[in-house]
């Protein structure tokens, strides 16, 4: 078994197929988008592949030490900050190919027009432990 | 076997341990220790009296753990004041624990997970899949605030607004898991409503009650929110509702407002109304006003705004929305929905998109991407 991260990005991503800002979808384009995510995740529950999933809120803060008894520096949201991430859902599979299959499977969640998006979906694998038999 | 029985016990068992001299954070180990214990034996073997079962087993549970301490520590002064057995003391100390498990001392989210184990009687695992994190981190944070009141004296009389705190932050800020947070805030509620007589424990309780009545109604079953002008009333509890509001008119009666009457007496006129159309939103606007004059709450101000639109009309709540502070949490929500109420669609779709960019969790954005959505969708036909 091998993990995996999906990420999904605001922006950083390449564009994708079928780009319409989700507020000029129409209402019920929207519930079955969110009716596909849904039943991706709940399918890979049954499946036991399923880890974790999150969405992050779209705007964030960047952090950094700024010496010795200062309170740290804060800044951002950066507007030329290319990356931006939108979620993750970790899967847990077999096999690379299955990991791409899956990931395949979400970027076809419908968008505008009923249409899939073919959003672009980065996949991460995981540094697993090291195996206890390397010969 | 009955788990609410067995959890309705815990924290009065908890309080005669430490009456008779356990220290809290052991004497709650062993509490947790008998629960488990009665959950394996109970089934085939019930006690007549639960609650002296219970009693004797968490005592010995603690005594067990004390002299393997003693034989570490030699502290066996303590071992040799065994009680002995027999039936549990009449007096209650169940509130002085709400009180320790509240302290000021403890962060919000210590004090949460500390009150749902020692009074609540959950156990770890079942608060850390309710909050979503490892139950590792859970008993790290259940144990370190059983430290931070470990020098706390048991006999002192706290203070029961930052129980009510914890208890709506319990309410408020529950997530998923198989432990229903909402119903158990209202059980803890009404346990400490019969602890201790005060209106605003009833306010706090009828407050709960009445939104927990309409929790059926709120979402969709894939999880959409639904504003409660579109909630199907016939979905709303009425044996809850009728419940809370006989509460909260017990407690206004005596003539001691506070914030949690005033928040009740609103969602009890929500609760009251047949229909959205008949709701008297000039009695909830001069609530709203009761409760500004009692917090002074920004946020309370910002809800104000919603009614006095529904009361007086979009411009006169876009009036009072014009005074707050364009920053607050759903201020441009609340923008966006008085200006639909206008007719100004350009403008709300805009802010309605806005207002989802900068929505607290994931329900409410969906919501709000809708709503802007529908606009936009209107405007191209």
């Amino acid at each position: 078994m091998a993990k995996y991260l999906l990420l999904k990005h605001y922006r950083g991503a390449p564009a994708p197929v079928n780009d319409v800002r989700m507020d000029q979808w129409t209402p019920e384009e929207i519930s079955a988008h969110m009716q596909y995510m849904q039943d991706f995740a709940d399918r890979l529950e049954k499946t036991g592949e399923f880890v974790d999933g999150q969405a992050l809120a779209p705007e964030g803060t960047w952090v950094r030490y700024d010496g010795e008894g200062r309170p740290p520096v804060t800044d951002g949201p950066f507007a030329e900050t290319k990356d931006l991430i939108a979620g993750w859902m970790v899967i847990d599979v077999d096999s690379y190919e299955r990991a791409v299959e899956l990931a395949g499977e979400l970027s076809a969640a419908p968008g505008a027009g009923g249409k899939p998006i073919h959003e672009w979906l980065e996949l991460r694998p995981f540094y697993g432990s090291a195996p206890t038999i390397t010969e | 076997m009955n788990e609410a029985l067995l959890r309705s016990l815990t924290p009065s068992v908890l309080a005669i341990l430490v009456r008779r001299g356990a220290d809290f954070a052991a004497a709650e180990d062993a509490v947790q220790d008998a629960l488990v214990e009665a959950v394996r034996v109970w089934p085939a073997d019930p006690p007549r009296d639960a609650k002296g079962w219970l009693v004797t087993v968490a005592w010995r549970k603690f005594l067990d753990q004390a002299r393997a301490d003693t034989a570490r520590r030699r502290r066996e002064d303590l071992v040799d004041e065994e009680p002995a057995p027999g039936p549990a003391p009449a007096v209650d100390d169940t509130l002085q624990l709400y009180f320790l498990c509240a302290h000021p001392a403890l962060t919000p989210s210590s004090a949460v997970a500390l009150t749902l184990r020692a009074v609540g009687g959950l156990t770890t695992r079942q608060i850390a899949q309710a909050y979503l994190v490892p139950e590792a981190t859970m008993a790290q944070r259940i144990s370190r605030a059983k430290r931070t009141v470990s020098d706390v004296r048991f006999d002192q009389p706290g203070d029961v607004a930052t129980v009510l705190r914890v208890l709506y932050l319990v309410f408020n800020e529950g997530y998923s898991g198989d432990v229903d947070l909402a119903a158990e805030a209202i059980r803890l509620t009404r346990q400490l409503a019969a602890a201790i007589d005060h209106p605003e424990v009833a306010g706090l309780l009828a407050l709960m009650l009445l939104h927990h009545a309409r929790r059926a109604a709120r979402t969709t079953p894939d999880g959409s929110l639904v504003p409660l002008a579109e909630q199907d009333r016939a979905r709303w509890d009425t044996e809850s509702i009728t419940e809370g509001i006989a509460i909260l008119q017990a407690a206004l009666a005596r003539d001691r407002l506070g914030e949690f009457q005033a928040q009740a007496a609103i969602a009890a006129l929500h609760a009251d109304a047949p229909t959205a159309g008949e709701t008297d939103w000039v009695q909830i606007v001069e609530w709203y006003d009761e409760l500004t004059r009692l917090t002074d709450s920004p946020i309370v101000r910002l809800n104000r705004a919603v009614a006095v639109a529904e009361a007086d009309g979009p411009r006169a709540g876009l009036a009072a929305l014009a005074e707050l502070d364009a920053s607050l949490p759903r201020h441009a929500a609340v923008a966006a929905y008085l200006h639909e109420r206008d007719g100004d669609l350009t403008t709300a779709a805009r802010l309605y998109a806005e207002a989802a960019h900068k929505a607290p969790n994931l329900a409410e954005r969906n919501h709000l991407t809708r709503q802007a959505a529908r606009l936009n969708a209107d405007r191209r036909h």
